[in-house]
C-alpha cells in the first residue's frame, strides 16, 4: 500500500466511524432522521449547508471550468452569493411553516400548502429524478479522485462501492446527523487543500496571483471575460445561468429540507450572512485551474486539472491528503442526497401510493431501507450511464429549479393554488426535458433551464388566477 | 409591507443588480485591479460585500419591525 493510499483509507474510515457514532443514544424516529430534531445551531447548520454546496464539482469541476472555459466559470462565485441572499428572505418563512406543521420534507410542504397528495407525489418525483444524476455526479468525482490521488492502487470503480457503501451505512445508523459531523471534517481538510494549493502554486511558479493573472492575459487575451474559452457561454449565459442555479440551489430537496434542522429562524437568517463567505474557497480553485493552464497546457480533460497540478508539484503524501479531502467531498453531499432521496420515496411516494395507513414508524423502517435501493440505482448509472461532470450538475439544477415558483408563491402569495403550481410544473419540466433532448441549451444564449423556469412561473400566476384551492389548513 | 421588511429587500437587491444584471458593463479583462482581472474584481468586490448589506438587513428588520417579528407569522 502506497503512502497515498493509507492516508486516504485512514481519513475515509475515520470519517465513517465517526458518522456512525454520531447517531449513538439518539432515539431513531422521523425527527431525529430528517430534520435532526430540529436543534442545529448557527454553526452547524452552516457546515452542514456548506457541505451541500462544497462538492466533488467544486473541486474539480469549477477547476475543470477555470482550466478549460475561463471566465464562465465565475458563474459558480456569483450564483451561490444570489442563492445566500434568497435565503435570507425565503428560508426563515420556509423554517416556520416546518416548525408549525411539523413538515420533514420538501413535498409535506406543498402537500401542506397546497392541499394536495398528488402535488406532493409530484414533487416528490421530480426531486428523486434530479437527484440521482446529482449523486452520480458525486460518485464519479469520487472514483476518479481516489484512483489518481492513490496512483491507480484503487481502481474507480472499486473506490466508488466501497466509499459509497460505507456513506450509506452512516446515513442508515444516523440520518442526518452523521453527515453534518462527517461534513466538520470534510470542510476543515477541504479548505486546508484547496488553500495550499491554490495559494502555493501561483506564489511558487510565478511569484504570486497578480503575475499569474498578467502572464495568462498575455498568452491568452480575452480568456478572463466572458465567454472566455467556449463559442457559447457568453455574457446571457452566466446571467441566465446565476438567475437559474441561484433560485435553484435552496430548491434542492436536501438543502429546503436542511433548513427544517436548523433551531430557530433566527438561527437561519444569521447563517444566510455569513454563507458568502464561503465563497472564499472557491477563489482559490480557481486560481488552481488557472495556474494548471500556465504550468500544465493541453490536458485532454479539464476536469483532471487540479489533480495533475498536485501530482506535479506536491509529494506523493499530499496527493494523498488532497485525495482523502477530494473523497469526502464527495462522501457528505452524496450522504445528504441519500438520506433525502430515501425520504421523499418512503414518506412521499411510497406512503400515500401504496400504504396510506403506514405509521411513522413504518416510514422510518422504510426510509432506511430505501438508502440502498437509491444506492443501487445510483451506482447502476454510474456505471451504465456515463456523462461529462458539469452537464450532470446543470440537468439536476434545470430540474429542481422548477420548485421555485410554487414555493415563493406558497409563501407570500394567497392566491396560489394546486392547480397552479402542478400546471406551471409539467410545463417548466417539459420545457427543460425538450430543449436538452434536442439539444438546445443554451436556446439562443439563454440557458435552457431558464426558458423552463420562466414559463413555468408564468402559467403557475395565470393558473392560479383561474382556479381556487383549499390550502389544507395553512395560515 | 413592514417598513423593516422594505428596508431588507431593498438592501437584498443590491447582489442581484451588481452581480446580475451589471455584467454586460463590467465584462472586460482591463484594467486590472489589485492584480485581478478587471471582471473578476467586480464580482470578487460585490461577493464580499454581499454579507455587509445582509447585515445591515438584519439589523433593520429587527429596528424596524415588531420585535417577536422573526418568530412569529408566515408571509406578509
Amino acid at each position: 500500500m502506497n503512502a497515498a493510499l493509507a492516508i486516504i483509507a485512514v481519513v475515509v474510515f475515520g470519517s465513517v466511524a465517526l458518522g456512525v457514532l454520531a447517531g449513538r443514544r439518539v432515539p431513531m424516529n422521523l425527527e431525529n432522521w430528517a430534520v435532526g430534531g430540529r436543534r442545529f445551531g448557527v454553526v452547524i447548520i452552516w457546515l452542514l449547508m456548506a457541505g451541500e454546496i462544497y462538492t466533488t464539482f467544486t473541486f474539480l469541476g469549477a477547476s475543470g471550468w477555470a482550466y478549460s472555459k475561463g471566465a464562465p466559470a465565475f458563474y459558480v462565485i456569483i450564483y451561490g452569493t444570489l442563492a445566500y441572499t434568497l435565503s435570507f428572505f425565503i428560508l426563515p418563512a420556509v423554517w416556520r411553516a416546518g416548525k408549525r406543521y411539523g413538515l420533514h420534507t420538501q413535498p409535506d410542504f406543498f402537500i401542506k400548502r397546497y392541499g394536495s397528495r398528488a402535488l406532493g407525489v409530484l414533487v416528490a418525483l421530480i426531486g428523486v429524478a434530479s437527484i440521482v444524476p446529482y449523486l452520480q455526479l458525486q460518485l464519479t468525482g469520487l472514483g476518479f479522485i481516489v484512483e489518481v490521488a492513490s496512483r491507480r492502487a484503487v481502481s474507480s470503480g472499486a473506490a466508488i462501492v466501497v466509499a459509497f457503501v460505507l456513506t450509506c451505512l452512516f446515513v442508515f445508523t444516523s440520518g442526518i446527523r452523521g453527515a453534518a459531523w462527517v461534513a466538520i471534517v470534510k470542510d476543515v481538510l477541504m479548505i486546508a487543500a484547496v488553500a495550499v494549493v491554490g495559494i502555493g502554486v501561483p506564489l511558487a511558479c510565478f511569484g504570486g496571483v497578480g503575475n499569474m493573472f498578467k502572464l495568462l492575459m498575455e498568452r491568452m487575451p480575452g480568456y478572463l471575460a466572458f465567454p472566455g474559452g467556449t463559442p457559447n457561454l457568453g455574457v446571457v449565459w452566466v446571467m441566465s445561468t446565476c438567475l437559474l442555479t441561484g433560485l435553484g440551489f435552496y430548491m434542492w430537496p436536501h438543502v429546503f429540507g436542511s433548513a427544517f434542522s436548523a433551531k430557530s429562524a433566527e438561527t437561519i437568517k444569521r447563517n444566510a450572512i455569513i454563507m458568502p463567505f464561503y465563497q472564499v474557497p472557491v477563489l482559490l480553485v480557481f486560481f488552481v485551474g488557472f495556474a494548471a493552464l500556465l504550468v500544465l497546457p493541453g490536458l485532454k480533460n479539464g476536469d483532471t486539472a487540479f489533480l495533475s497540478l498536485v501530482q506535479k508539484t506536491y509529494p506523493p503524501w499530499f496527493l494523498g491528503f488532497v485525495g482523502a479531502a477530494g473523497a469526502l467531498t464527495a462522501m457528505v453531499p452524496a450522504s445528504v442526497l441519500v438520506l433525502f432521496a430515501s425520504t421523499l420515496i418512503a414518506k412521499n411516494i411510497y406512503r400515500p401510493a401504496f400504504a396510506p395507513s403506514a405509521g411513522e414508524e413504518r416510514v422510518i423502517r422504510l426510509s432506511r431501507i430505501m438508502v440502498f435501493v437509491i444506492m443501487i440505482l445510483a451506482l447502476g448509472s454510474t456505471f451504465f450511464l456515463r456523462r461529462e461532470l458539469v452537464y450532470l450538475l446543470i440537468f439536476g439544477y434545470d430540474g429542481v429549479s422548477q420548485f421555485f415558483p410554487g414555493v415563493v408563491l406558497g409563501l407570500f402569495w394567497k392566491r396560489a393554488t394546486k392547480q397552479g403550481v402542478a400546471a406551471g410544473l409539467l410545463v417548466g419540466v417539459g420545457i427543460v426535458v425538450g430543449l436538452i433532448v434536442s439539444s438546445h441549451d443554451p436556446v439562443l444564449g439563454v440557458n435552457a433551464g431558464f426558458v423552463g423556469l420562466l414559463a413555468n412561473a408564468v402559467v403557475t400566476v395565470l393558473v392560479s388566477l383561474g382556479t381556487q384551492s383549499a390550502s389544507g389548513g395553512w395560515e | 409591507m413592514k417598513k423593516g421588511t422594505r428596508y431588507a429587500l431593498l438592501l437584498g437587491a443590491i447582489p442581484f443588480v451588481t452581480l446580475v444584471l451589471a455584467l454586460p458593463l463590467v465584462n472586460r479583462e482591463r484594467p486590472v485591479v489589485f492584480g485581478l482581472p478587471f471582471l473578476l474584481f467586480w464580482i470578487l468586490a460585490w461577493v464580499a460585500l454581499t454579507p455587509l448589506f445582509l447585515y445591515a438587513a438584519y439589523r433593520l428588520e429587527k429596528k424596524h419591525n415588531p420585535p417577536d417579528e422573526g418568530e412569529r407569522g408566515g408571509g406578509p
